[in-house]
């Protein structure tokens, strides 16, 4: 452990203080999170990525949503959207949907269980470096759990005219939210300190 | 707070990628020992950009809501929406709670960021040590919630892959919706690309 620790929002400087359950160190300058004391450890962690990777590849293979008018029935993937998308109507929006909603996610995911394999014997993995940066900026750019709530609101908006059914991949999204929801309290950056620093 | 130091005045800088504490060099392109970023004290040329950024974002920001960002064909109507007749629709016909939700992604969210962005750059320029605190928490604020506005763009794509009932109706986007998802793009590299820790950098006694 480093003993030193710079808010990144302030560049104030402090002793690292060792964490106990439940604490999170705040800045005392301008009160941004420093840092917080984990709950999982790495192996709960790997744990979590890989359910986190088989939801998403549900999510990702079963249609999120069903509409029916006069018997005709049409139900799409997250993927058939960011196709028709691309296909029939804006590559912007359709580029924009695929880098946000499937791409970045997937490769986030990857990525980090990858480097939770090779954490969980003390070892950094190949491609650490590069692949530890990668998440770093790839990190604002997911928003897999926007999508669960554009997916609600299209439905809302479509019942007026249609029958709408949810189909098992939005559930799917759903438990991807909250687990995206309880990576948010994981700060990936502690692996830098986690396994030691020699090539492997 | 004179007990507060900050890196700079120990003669330190804090990798923005990995967070390492390294010493500062007199070597104009350091680079951190263990991620191999550029160790910069600050965001280079942190203000200019942040501001280009944010003059582009409201550029596209005035077509994303005058022009219609979705158009729903039905046998004999066709009609056009904008993001705020969209979310009237809501109102009335659908969900009034999803309508302010909608409603706070798509319209008070990005205006929030043009305005504290703004302030925060302003602060900045002028040196002001005024609500240093609260500006750092609106600056949070941003970073957080600014991904939710795509919101919007996302409901138009998933209608238009779901009402695909050849002739008897369809969804189909109109170009609003590409100006808005640029906007949106373009205020979250805004905020990216804004330095915090020019909120403290203001010179003169604590």
């Amino acid at each position: 452990m480093p003993r030193w620790l710079i808010c990144k929002d302030c560049d104030t400087v402090y002793r690292r203080l060792e964490l106990t359950a439940g604490e999170v160190a705040v800045c005392a300058r301008c009160g941004a999170v420093l840092e917080r004391h984990h709950w999982f450890d790495i192996d709960a962690l790997t744990a979590l990525v890989l359910t986190a990777l088989i939801v998403f590849i549900q999510g990702n293979l079963w249609p999120v949503a069903t509409l029916s008018l006069n018997g005709q029935e049409i139900s799409a993937t997250l993927w058939d959207m960011i196709r028709i998308m691309w296909t029939d109507h804006s590559r912007i929006i359709g580029a924009i949907t695929a880098v946000t909603l499937f791409f970045f996610p997937l490769l986030n995911m990857m990525g980090l269980g990858w480097l939770l394999l090779f954490a969980r014997r003390r070892r950094r993995a190949p491609g650490f470096r590069l692949l530890m940066i990668m998440m770093h900026y790839l990190g604002p750019w997911t928003m897999s759990e926007v999508f669960v709530l554009g997916v609600l609101v299209a439905m809302v908006k479509a019942k007026s005219y249609f029958d709408v059914m949810p189909d098992p991949g939005i559930y799917a999204y759903a438990v991807l939210t909250v687990l995206i929801t309880v990576f948010a309290g994981v700060d990936p950056r502690r692996l830098w300190d986690y396994v030691a620093d020699r090539p492997p | 707070m004179t007990a507060l130091p900050r890196a700079h005045e120990l003669g330190l800088i804090g990798c923005h990628v990995c967070g390492l504490v390294c010493r500062q060099t007199s070597r104009q392109d350091s680079a951190c020992p263990r991620c191999g970023s550029a160790l910069e004290r600050r965001k280079p040329d942190s203000v200019a950009r942040t501001w280009a950024l944010l003059i582009a974002a409201f550029m596209v920001y005035i077509p994303a809501n005058v022009l219609p960002i979705m158009r729903t064909v039905s046998p004999g109507d066709i009609d056009d929406n904008t993001i705020l007749t969209g979310i009237v629709e809501l109102w009335d016909k659908g969900s009034q709670e999803l309508a302010i939700i909608v409603f706070t992604a798509s319209i008070v969210v990005p205006m929030l960021k043009f305005l504290v962005l703004g302030t925060l750059l302003i602060c900045v320029q002028r040196g002001s040590k005024w609500a240093q605190p609260q500006r750092a928490r609106l600056y949070r604020l941003i970073e957080l919630i600014g991904h939710w506005s795509m919101l919007d763009v996302f409901v138009v794509a998933i209608l238009t892959a779901l009402v695909r009932f050849s002739l008897l109706s369809s969804v189909e986007p109109l170009p609003g919706v590409i100006f808005f998802g640029l906007t949106v793009v373009l205020t979250m590299f805004a905020a990216l690309s804004f330095d915090p820790r020019m909120t403290w950098d203001a010179k003169g006694s604590e």
